[in-house]
């Protein structure tokens, strides 16, 4: 396989995401799969920003190892990235803004120095044009046809008038003629390819997706890294598609609000990191014994507290698992990549409705901000949310209506607010099967005693019934494996590169990877584990989170662990490393 | 000029509604939250409104069992969340009548920073607080509008902080119907309560309901030689200023009625999401709308 990755680097404000996801598109639009990796601090303004996208000829799951063009606007992005070019490698600058020493220049990479500023001034005295001198130069470079970059220019700057988008396209094409005239075009360049341009978007934009596919009509959020983009897409297309997106005072009140709209029939959600979770646990449990369903995404950060507001981290699957005093039942879903976030979000909320119960979707940072390919037919628009209030109403019975009535699944029928007829309380108290308190005077109490066992029975029972709804975990990858891989989320995209390599070099590897921690399927996963000659657990915390609970639930302990908590995301070559190591194949020196 | 609370009008059918439910309240013998559960039944009466459009949501605390004592729909939600769980509701569904209950713990202490956010944000809700200036259910602890000197269980010195001011702090935070009433006036409170739930917009009913436990300052006796009809001085509701002056009032003579009433639109109003009916009823949904996904070409 070959592959081709394309990387840039500035100050914060200097506009790299929007070149870093052209870049990406250079590649999307063209047919091709592709993967955008962003990294940034937490500042607004300097600091320092890079964003690289990879594609190649057989289709790319990560950010990869290494690069092979750096469109760097400061000297800091050379001094940082420059390591990073593969041999045949460009570095594109301008020798107006900075000089590059040449002993600063990696063995084997070329620089091309473009007059990105002299070129932008001859359109605008507005210097941001700059950049698009540049990604007319790392278009031609990268082997890109510059009908492509114009292609992006005209969608971004159409709206903003004839001239705007002249003096763009005028720059592009005078970086894209200077980069003809004066560099070359990179050896690892992709043929070209047809066929229809994928779609590139975030993890967030992908749940975002999920969540209005399965008809989501409420959302409220407190604004946290890295899940504030959810809130933003909605809020975006909250006039179009008629949702209301509430920016709560705090995480309390945003799982609060949501529950109350859930409470009154439409479905709901609420979107934060570790930090705001932490501050939604008490509701989570309300929405557990008042039986509402109820979606939270945790898009997980390097913790503890504040951490690294701007890295990724597997840190929270013990407190999703332990979230809450006392027991009710929830379920922990966790995509992988776009596609899974969107599924796996609109499966959240069937989960939650049907089960009258609380579902995490668990996300992180890697996931949630990185972009993604995906094909129009990846996510199926076909769904038509059942309307809970037109529905008939719940049989009422000779006693009158019972919300909470103890039935076989633990599923009680539900009424909505404003229905005639079906008036209950619903209560954070233990109650009986009409919502009665039975916290006070009849606590304690020999059939009131009795009763509680029965709530908490029948509240548990819908633990089985997500489990029998729900799929268990299968291996992908090698039938035969040598070595089977075990994680959750986003750690299935360097996996799957780092599964790659290994085969090209001779280790089949299998993958195990578990898109829904509770309620564990341990049975199976039990008899996959048990199955597998060696085991190794990739996680991206410091005590192996998924490992314990498997360990809890399956009595199998893998032994071999891959853990990674510094803030950045696995690169495939050191899973490769890891998983040569565990075989006992390891060779001397990195790389893939 | 002579200002009264609004005489509310009924909307709904003249029917015999039965707004009480079969589960009798737990509160000790002559608790003040008696008053207050007649009241807002009252309130319920004179509006005729079906039961099944009302919904109350309450915190926690000996307040906060209010839902279970009457037969309208009812979410006993968390110690200082009833405010957000009613907002939720009233935004996915704004015909429903939604009236917030709660103690002076629970809405001036811990869920504070909600209250304020609600009453900014002028959604039509009315809150009926259940103010005792003591922690009941926890058996005796100071609280938010405790007075300084108070001696509790938490406070064996005194209390030596200001308490909050719940009219004072409405006015300042926008809420659009501010009311104090004393469940030894039922009269009173359930024209109050029945006001703020007609009026469109945030309601705080504020109300003077005596702990008989816990609180021996703050008594019925305490209010009843105190509270003054502010329509009976001739106090001008839709005057700001004037109604910050009658705030302040405390001392051998304190307030009580609507102290501030003004029009404005509500939350609901401008939510562009619910210009075509309640949520609820609205279809749910992007079945087919596959130009959704061409930004992300």
């Amino acid at each position: 396989m070959k592959d081709i990755a394309l990387r840039t680097g500035g100050a914060a404000g200097d506009g790299i995401a929007t070149i870093g996801e052209t870049f990406g598109r250079f590649f999307t639009r063209n047919g091709y799969h592709a993967f955008g990796h962003t990294g940034y601090q937490s500042v607004i303004r300097g600091g320092h920003v890079w964003f690289q996208a990879r594609a190649g000829t057989d289709r790319v799951w990560s950010q990869g190892d290494g690069c092979d063009l750096l469109y760097a606007l400061d000297k800091q992005t050379v001094d940082i990235h420059a390591p990073s070019l593969r041999q045949g490698g460009v570095l594109i600058y301008d020798p107006e803004k900075f000089s590059v020493p040449a002993e600063e220049i990696p063995h084997g990479v070329t620089p091309l120095e473009v007059p990105t500023l002299a070129i932008a001034r001859k359109f605008s005295s507005n210097s941001i044009l700059q950049s698009a001198a540049g990604m007319g130069a790392a278009a031609y470079v990268a082997g890109v046809p510059m009908e492509t970059l114009q292609g992006l220019l005209t969608d971004s700057f159409r709206r903003k008038g004839e001239e705007v988008l002249a003096q763009n396209l005028g720059a592009a094409q005078g970086g894209y003629e200077h980069a003809r005239a004066h560099g070359r075009v990179l050896d690892r360049a992709l043929p070209p390819k047809g066929g229809s341009p994928k779609l590139f978007l975030s993890g967030n934009q992908a749940i975002s997706l999920g969540a209005a596919a399965a008809g989501v009509k409420f959302l409220a959020q407190y604004p946290m890294t890295p899940a504030s983009s959810i809130m933003h897409w909605m809020a975006a297309h909250a006039r179009a598609l008629h949702i209301v997106v509430k920016q709560a005072e705090d995480e309390l009140a945003a799982i609060n609000m949501a529950i109350g709209a859930s409470h009154a029939g439409v479905r709901s959600m609420t979107a934060t990191s570790g930090g705001g979770f932490s501050l939604m646990v008490e509701a989570l449990g309300m929405a557990g014994m008042t039986e509402t369903p109820l979606v939270v995404v945790e898009s997980q950060r390097s913790g503890p507290s504040t951490g690294l507001p701007t890295k990724t981290e597997q840190g929270d699957l013990n407190l999703m698992l332990g979230a809450g005093q006392g027991e009710f039942p929830r379920a922990i879903l966790a995509p992988g990549n776009v596609v899974e976030a969107f599924r796996l979000t609109r499966q959240a909320f069937d989960l939650a409705e049907a089960f009258q119960t609380p579902v995490l979707v668990a996300s992180d940072l890697y996931l949630s901000e990185d972009m993604q390919s995906a094909d129009r037919e990846d996510f199926p628009l076909d769904f038509d949310p059942p309307s809970l209030f037109t529905v008939p109403e719940p049989p009422s019975g000779q006693n009158g209506y019972a919300r909470y009535a103890i039935t076989p699944s633990g599923v009680s029928p539900r009424a909505i607010p404003g229905q005639k007829g079906l008036n209950f309380i619903a209560g954070s108290d233990e109650h009986d099967e009409k919502g009665h308190l039975i916290s006070d005077v009849l606590s304690g109490v020999p059939m009131w005693v009795e009763k509680r066992k029965q709530m908490m029975d029948k509240r548990m029972r819908k633990l089985d019934g997500i489990r029998a709804a729900t799929s268990p975990p299968t291996v992908e990858g090698s039938p035969h494996p040598s070595l089977l891989i075990v994680g959750w989320g986003s750690t299935a995209n360097p996996v799957r590169d780092a599964m790659r390599s290994l085969e090209e070099q001779g280790i089949p590897v299998g993958y195990l990877q578990i898109h829904q921690p509770w309620p564990l399927h341990a049975g199976r996963v039990g008899e996959i584990l048990r199955a597998a000659p060696k085991v190794l657990l990739v996680e991206e915390n410091y005590s192996g989170q998924l490992g314990r609970l498997i360990r809890a639930e399956t009595g199998f302990e893998i032994p071999a662990k891959l853990l990674k908590y510094d803030g950045e995301p696995f690169y495939p070559w050191e899973i490769v490393q890891k998983v040569r190591e565990v075989v006992g194949r390891v060779r001397s020196g990195a790389g893939s | 000029m002579s200002v009264a609370a609004p005489v509310p009008k009924p909307v709904g059918p003249s029917l015999k509604v039965v707004y009480k439910s079969s589960t009798k309240p737990t509160w000790c013998p002559g608790c003040g939250d008696y008053g207050v559960v007649a009241g807002v039944e009252r309130a319920l009466q004179t509006l005729q409104v079906p039961p099944h459009e009302v919904v109350i949501v309450s915190g926690i605390g000996c307040s906060s069992n209010l839902p279970h004592f009457l037969s309208t729909y009812g979410f006993h939600s968390i110690h200082g969340r009833a405010i957000p769980v009613a907002e939720g509701i009233k935004l996915a569904n704004h015909r429903l009548h939604v009236i917030v209950t709660g103690g002076d713990g629970d809405g001036y202490g811990i869920g504070l920073g909600h209250l304020i956010h609600a009453m900014r944000r002028n959604l039509d809700i009315t809150y009926v607080v259940m103010n005792n200036e003591i922690y009941g259910l926890t058996t005796g602890q100071a609280s938010p509008t405790s007075v300084m000197g108070h001696k509790t269980k938490s406070t064996p010195q005194g209390v030596i902080e200001e308490p909050v001011n719940p009219v004072a702090l409405a006015l300042s935070a926008g809420a659009t119907y501010v009311a104090r009433g004393f469940s030894g006036d039922v009269k009173l409170l359930s024209d109050l309560v029945a006001g703020g739930i007609q009026h469109k917009g945030f309601a705080l009913v504020d109300v003077f309901s005596p702990c008989v436990t816990y609180n021996h300052l703050n008594t019925f006796d305490f209010f009843r030689q105190r509270v003054y009809r502010l329509d009976s001085a001739q106090h001008d509701p839709t005057d700001l200023q004037k109604a910050y002056q009658k705030a302040h009032e405390w001392g051998t003579k304190i307030p009580i009625g609507l102290f501030y009433r003004a029009e404005k639109p509500t939350y609901e109003d401008l939510e562009e999401a619910l210009k075509e009916g309640p949520l609820v009823h609205q279809k749910a949904g992007i079945r087919g709308r596959t130009e959704i996904l061409d930004e992300f070409v």
